[in-house]
This record gives structure tokens, sequence and C-alpha cells, in this order.
């Protein structure tokens, strides 16, 4: 067990290794800020960017441009060098009154009483489940975040010809790694009779050879034991079925705020992020946010840098009690 | 002859192979058929239960709403009635020894119409009839001190102290491995198409090969009509499958409410109910939907949407709270309401038919009600000097978990808290999962809010090569 766990107090723990937490724990050891922790409960920190195999990562902070696993591994490097610790394999199980945290990791449980918490659990698309879309239950039925961790990082993929639902940013990104990944997409359904992102979408539907559908939901999805096809309409009586072997739920992300929500922790009705005051403060001020927690949509690897370099600025200040 | 040595005799591939050969061959793997396999291998007699899917559990019994029911609402005098109750003894009895579950939240019958009301008082006296003597009427009052969050139009509700939440997969789970381990076996992918009575003997075909067994106990759940017509030649009643919907809310519910809330039941369905499960989230369900098929379990959008505004009106707190995952289950209901139990003393046969929502609680009193039958047909067993008895680990949220003992590798799955060592021992037991479903009922994996977001590419990785349907279709290829 590190260190700290081991003491069971620190000045600050930020919870979660992604590009929030670790920009906020290389901060605040430059403030000087030095018995700082951050829990990760994967095996590897970096967050997301680790399985998102395609550029531009890095550009505001290294000025160049990077892959995302190339990315994550400079972000982690980095902190190594300022003396960030990162406890890995470390799951924060509940946070309690004035900055408690119960742990769980493999060396056993403990608790950790930090002086501030800084909350970088990121965000996550919906799934299928809380989308209520109709039909079967068969294998083949993924977020974009399963798909590239799967892609990224075990070199496998769940299918072969998925429909793709969703037209964000990182519905694009979904058609890029099932490009590397020889997956060839057999439509591209979006709900809302424009796409979400304000490219030139057709064009990046030709490019990647996925036809787009507008105004097309899923009424029912179809498969035994793997998915066989989908069904889906246009709310007007027309509907089209279509063969593939699964479903990839793109995009409508939602904070990571469980732990809060199970705690004692103030969320905002609907939405489930933290409320906060303008130091991005939570209603215990012993917990901080930073990085997609905080956000309605999935913010790139670069703006949860930023956001976590802000609050670790905030959080020394309120370290040295000039904050209010 | 033990089976291994059968199965090496006969080298030949496919259907001529004799699988088994047993006193008593239990034809399904749901909950009542590994309820009655646990039995009558206590009993003495040598069991072998055959099932058609890749795992147990795979038809009925994996979406029910995982009550153990008292029974103060069965027709009075019933056979379904006094298996109920049986089962909710035996329950309660054993799983301590077993290490399973029991989350004591009472019920409660609410009333929400001036009509519903009137009827509370006749569940009252019917519960009283069913022996069930601790019910209670409660007040308004009452109610609110027990279950402040729920809506205020409640008008009245009655208190059913002893119906408590289990574990609906670890139950049938622990059941088939105290039969394995008290030298049953258990054979899947083995769809039972017929079979010949020879005047003292049953060999039943299968996919997979053959089996040899003195009696037949059929508990095919939703094939159970089916499985009766292809060994029989007849079948005394017909499947008619009713669809149940779910929708399972967000582990933050689970400190909104204390007790099953039950609607008042009508003649032909408990109704919808809002209950904690003993993963810690919170279900509203299940619909009764009438439909032909007897594996389609789709989920309807608008079902669903219907569910959840009613768990929202009975608990408006719920607004807030997010939906984890929806799912559908089978009833094998019959043209009857009644458990449909059929006897063929002359061909050594039993059939239990019809088991619906009570199978649950019930399946340990089937197995007491089977092993009566067979021994007034004439079976006599020596009784085990020594039962076996295996444990379950434990999935319930109110208990340890795995990941409370140091030593567990990697946390897999992090909404529900499954380690790796959990998952390695289900591959290491003596009854390992055959699916991926199957993997997700003996340890909650990829069960929770993100529902494998975070945790597919890593069970893809740990359960490579071991299930029939897995979950990566090939490698990824620049």
């Amino acid at each position: 067990m590190n260190d700290i766990l081991k003491a069971g107090s620190c000045d600050v723990a930020i919870i979660g290794g992604g590009p929030a937490g670790i920009s906020a724990a290389i901060e605040l050891k430059k403030l000087g800020i030095d018995r700082i922790i951050v829990l990760e409960r994967e095996c590897e920190a970096g967050g997301i960017p680790r399985h998102c195999g395609h550029p531009p990562f890095g550009i505001r902070e290294y000025g160049r441009i990077l892959s995302g696993p190339a990315y994550a591994k400079k972000i982690v490097a980095d902190s190594s060098l300022l003396g960030v610790e990162i406890a890995l394999r470390t799951s924060v199980v509940s946070v309690g009154q004035g900055g408690l945290l119960s742990i769980i990791c493999p060396d056993g449980a403990t608790e950790l009483r930090a002086k501030r918490v800084l909350l970088a659990t990121g965000t996550r698309e919906t799934p299928r489940s809380a989308r209520f879309v109709s039909g079967g239950r068969p294998m083949g039925i993924y977020n974009t975040g399963a798909l590239q961790s799967m892609v990224y990082l075990k070199n496998t993929i769940p299918f072969k010809r998925p429909i793709v639902v969703g037209t964000e940013i990182v519905s694009f990104s979904a058609l890029f790694t099932c490009k590397k990944a020889g997956i060839q997409p057999v439509a591209m359904l979006e709900e809302k009779s424009s796409p979400t992102v304000r490219w030139p979408i057709s064009l990046a539907a030709k490019f990647f050879a996925v036809p787009l559908h507008l105004d097309s939901h899923i009424t029912k999805i179809i498969g035994h034991d793997r998915v066989t096809s989908v069904r889906f309409g246009n709310g007007h009586g027309s509907e089209k079925e279509i063969e593939c072997d699964g479903v990839l739920f793109t995009g409508k992300f939602i904070p990571e705020s469980s732990l809060a929500r199970m705690g004692h922790i103030d969320i905002e009705s609907g939405t489930g992020i933290p409320i906060v005051d303008q130091y991005g403060r939570c209603s215990d001020r012993t917990y901080y946010v930073a990085g997609n927690i905080a956000h309605h949509s999935a913010e790139v690897a670069g703006k949860c840098w930023r956001t976590g370099k802000t609050a670790a600025g905030w959080i020394c200040k309120d370290l040295a009690g000039q904050l209010m | 002859m033990d089976n291994t040595q059968i199965e090496k005799m006969d080298n030949n591939s496919g259907a001529s192979v004799l699988l088994a050969d047993a006193d008593v061959a239990i034809i399904g793997g749901g909950v009542v058929g590994c309820g009655v396999a646990r039995r009558m291998a206590i009993e003495g007699a040598s069991v072998v239960l055959i099932e058609k899917a890749a795992d147990i559990l795979d038809g009925a019994s994996k979406g029910n709403s995982a009550i153990l029911h008292t029974g103060f609402d069965a027709p009075p005098g019933s056979l379904e009635w006094k298996c109920v109750q049986d089962g909710h003894a035996e329950y309660l009895d054993i799983c301590k020894s077993m290490k399973l579950p029991v989350l004591k939240t009472g019920a409660l019958v609410t009333a929400w119409t001036e009509d519903e009301e009137e009827r509370l008082q006749g569940v009252l006296e019917k519960g009283l009839e069913n022996g069930v003597d601790d019910l209670r009427l409660l007040s308004r009052t009452e109610i609110h001190k027990m279950e402040p969050h729920l809506d205020s139009s409640v008008r009245a509700a009655i208190s059913v102290p002893r119906e408590y939440v289990i574990d609906p997969w670890s139950a049938p789970l622990a059941y088939l491995l105290q039969a394995v381990e008290n030298d049953g076996k258990a054979l899947f992918n083995a769809e039972v198409t017929g079979g010949d009575f020879d005047g003292s003997h049953w060999l039943l075909k299968t996919r997979r090969g053959k089996v040899r067994a003195r009696y037949v106990v059929n508990c095919a759940g939703l094939y159970g009509d089916i499985v009766d017509h292809a060994a029989l030649g007849n079948s005394e009643f017909v499947i008619k499958p009713r669809k149940g919907q779910f929708v399972v809310f967000d582990m933050a519910a689970s400190k909104l409410i204390n007790s099953i809330i039950l609607p008042v039941p009508s003649e032909r369905t408990k109704g919808i109910v809002l209950f904690p499960t003993i993963f810690g989230n919170m279900m509203v369900g299940p619909t009764a939907e009438e439909q032909d098929s007897r594996d389609d379990a789709s989920v309807d959008k608008d079902v669903l949407n219907m569910l959840a505004e009613k768990a929202i009106k009975m608990l408006p707190a719920l607004a807030d709270i997010p939906v984890t995952a929806t799912y559908a289950g089978i009833r094998p209901a019959t043209e009857r309401k009644e458990y449909r139990i059929i006897e063929d003393t002359e061909r050594n046969w039993i059939t239990l038919g019809g088991i619906r929502s009570t199978g649950l609680t019930s399946a340990l009193g089937l197995g007491h009600h089977v092993h009566t039958l067979l021994s007034s047909m004439g079976a006599s067993f020596e009784k085990r000097e020594h039962v076996v008895t295996p444990t379950v680990p434990n999935l319930a949220e109110h208990l340890p978990r795995d990941c409370d003992e140091p030593g567990y590798g990697e946390v897999v799955c992090h909404c529900e808290m499954v380690t790796q060592r959990e998952i390695e021992a289900v591959f290491a037991g003596k009854l390992p999962a055959g699916s991926l479903a199957g993997l997700k009922r003996r340890t909650r994996a990829t069960m929770g809010r993100c529902q494998g977001f975070y945790c597919s590419a890593r069970l893809a990785e740990l359960t490579e090569g071991k299930f029939e349907i897995p979950l990566g279709v090939g490698d990824a290829h620049e």
C-alpha cells in the first residue's frame, strides 16, 4: 500500500487519473502542495485517452499532436517526474463528510482523510438500457468507450458490421476506430433532422462509406444470441430493417457522479452534475470538481487538462485560507 | 460405474452416446429443476439434470422479481400455497449454511384507489386463511412512518412482514451445486428431443446423446408441454408465455424505500411491484403480456416508459434517479392459473408445469413434493448419511463482498465491484458459467450503471475461450 494510504491522511486526494486529475496533481505539486495522491481504479492511469487511438491530443498542453495513448503515457510520465503519487487499482467506494474517503484496494479496505478532495471521475455514454430502446438484448450492443477499449487495449472486436447510433464528435471517433480495426458499420442513425456535430457530415459519412439516416430511431433490436438486424423508423410510419451484427450507442454523455449521488454531495437535478460555486467547490466545501464530471457534454482532453489546473489553483488558495 | 466412465466408454460422436445413467433425470435447469435435483440428491437418488442451454437459468428463471413469498395471496389449500410455504421455510432454514442472502424487507400491499382499499379486507382474510397470521392493516400515518418517500396518495396498506428479497440467481446455483456435490451430474447444451420407456427405465434422447433413468421429472418451464409431447406423445396443458418487463433504477434509489411495495393482487397477476433488490438497486415490474414466443424477451420503449412513470408516481423522488437497466422475463403460464403437476405413474414420469412467478420460492417445496410423488410410485432411495453442503459466493450488497478481502487482483467491473478473483473462481468451480449471461448472474459483472462501458474489454480478455458465444468476434487489425 502506498505511504499516504498507509498514513490515512493527506492534503489533497484526487479521484480519477485522467487528464483533469493528472493536470491538477501536477499543478498542485508545482504550487508546493506536497501531500497529494491520485486515486485511480484502473490498472493504468491516463483515463479515456488511453483507448482513443486517434489524434489530435496534446495541442494545448504540449503544442504538438499526439495520439490518445501517447498523450496518456506522456501526462502520467510528466506527473511522475514531479513526484506525483498515483495509487492504481484503488477504488473510492464512498465519499463522506469533510473529505473522508472509503477506499478498497487489493491490499485491503482503508480510509483516507483528505483536507480537500477533487472529483475528476469523468463522464460516460448513456447505455442502451437507459435510452429505453425497444427489442431484444442479444450480444453485440456496446458504447464507444467499450468498443475503443476492446480495440486499443485488448486488440479484439465485438462486431464486424454494426449500426452506429448518434452523430456527436464521439460518434466520428467511433467511426475512426471502426476503420482502424477493420469494422465496417452498415449505417449511422440520428434521431434529429440534422447531425449533432457542425461538420460537413455527409462528407464524413462518405469518407467512412457509412450511409447516414437522419430522423431515424431504432424501433427494435432483433437477435437471439447476437444482434442479427435492427429495425428503425422516422416516426411517420415508414420502417426499414437492416442486417447487422451489433449496435454501437455513441454519446449522450452523463457525468460519472455516482460517488456524489450516493453520498452527501448535492447534484443538479436532471444532469447529475455536482452543484458548485464559482471556485468549482461542491455543497460540501471540502470537495471540488474538474474535467468532464462538471460538463454537460464530453469535452476534449485539453479542456479537461485546463479545468484540472484551474481547480488546483483554487484548492491551493483554499488550503492557504484565501477562499471565502 | 460412474458417469465419466460412461462418457469415455462410448466414443461415438453425437446422439448415440450414453451421457448418464441415473435414478432420476430432471429436464430443465431453471430454479424448479435445480430445486428438485437438490432434494432428490439429498434423498439419496443419483440425479442428472439436463439443460438445453449452455448454462442454468436461461429461460423463465432468468427474469423474475426475486421475492421470497409467504403465500399470503395464494389460492388457499392449493398445491402452490403448500409449496410456497414449504419453500419459504426451507430457504430460511438452509440460507445460513449455504451462505444464501436474505434481505428482510417485508412487503406492503398498497391501496391507491377506493376500490383497492375495499379489496384490502379480502386480502387480509385470505392471508389469515393461508396461515400467514402476521398480516396487519396499516393506517396512512403508519405507512408514512415506514416509507416516508412513498407518495402521500396511498390510502391504506397491509403489512406482510415475512416477504423477503433474495438473490434469484445464486439460490438455484446453490441448489444445483449441492446436487452435483452429492454425486449428481448436470448436462448442458442437451435439449431433450424424445424418449422411450421400456417398462422400468427411460432412455431420453438429447442433442448431445442419451440419458438413461428410472424416473423423469419434467421441469422444462416454458417448454414443459413440448417436452411432454416429445416423450409421452401428449401434454395435458399448453404453455401460454407471459412476458414481464422490468426497469432497474440506480443504486441511489435504494435509500428511498425499505419494503417491497405490492399492489392489491388481481385474479390473474400479482401486478406491478416496486421493490429493492439484494444487489442494492430498486426495480419496478413486471408487466403481464401474453405472447406466442417462448424466447422473445424484447423490451418495449412505451412499456418501459409506463413502468418508470408508474414507479415515479408511487415514489416521486425516483424522478431524479437514473435508470440502470431494463429487461424482460417470460413466465410459463398455462391456460389455467394453478400449477400443473402431472403424474404418469405407469411410465415413471412427473411434469411440473405452469410454475409462474412463485417458482423461486416454491422450488424447494416442489422438491419435497416430487420426492413424495416418486415414493408413492414405489421409488425408494437410501437417504444419504453424509450430505455435502456447498456455499456460494455472496453477491448481496448488504453483506461483505469479495472485494472486501485483500488479494483480489483487480476490480474488473467497477460499478458492481466485481473482482478478477471472483471471475476466475467462476471458471474454476464445478458449475462454470457457460455464457456471458451466466457469468453476469454469478458475479453481477456489467449489470451496473455503465452497462459494460468500462469493463467489456477486460471481460472479453478474461473470458476468452470460455463461451460458445464469445464477447470478441475477431482481432482488431490495422
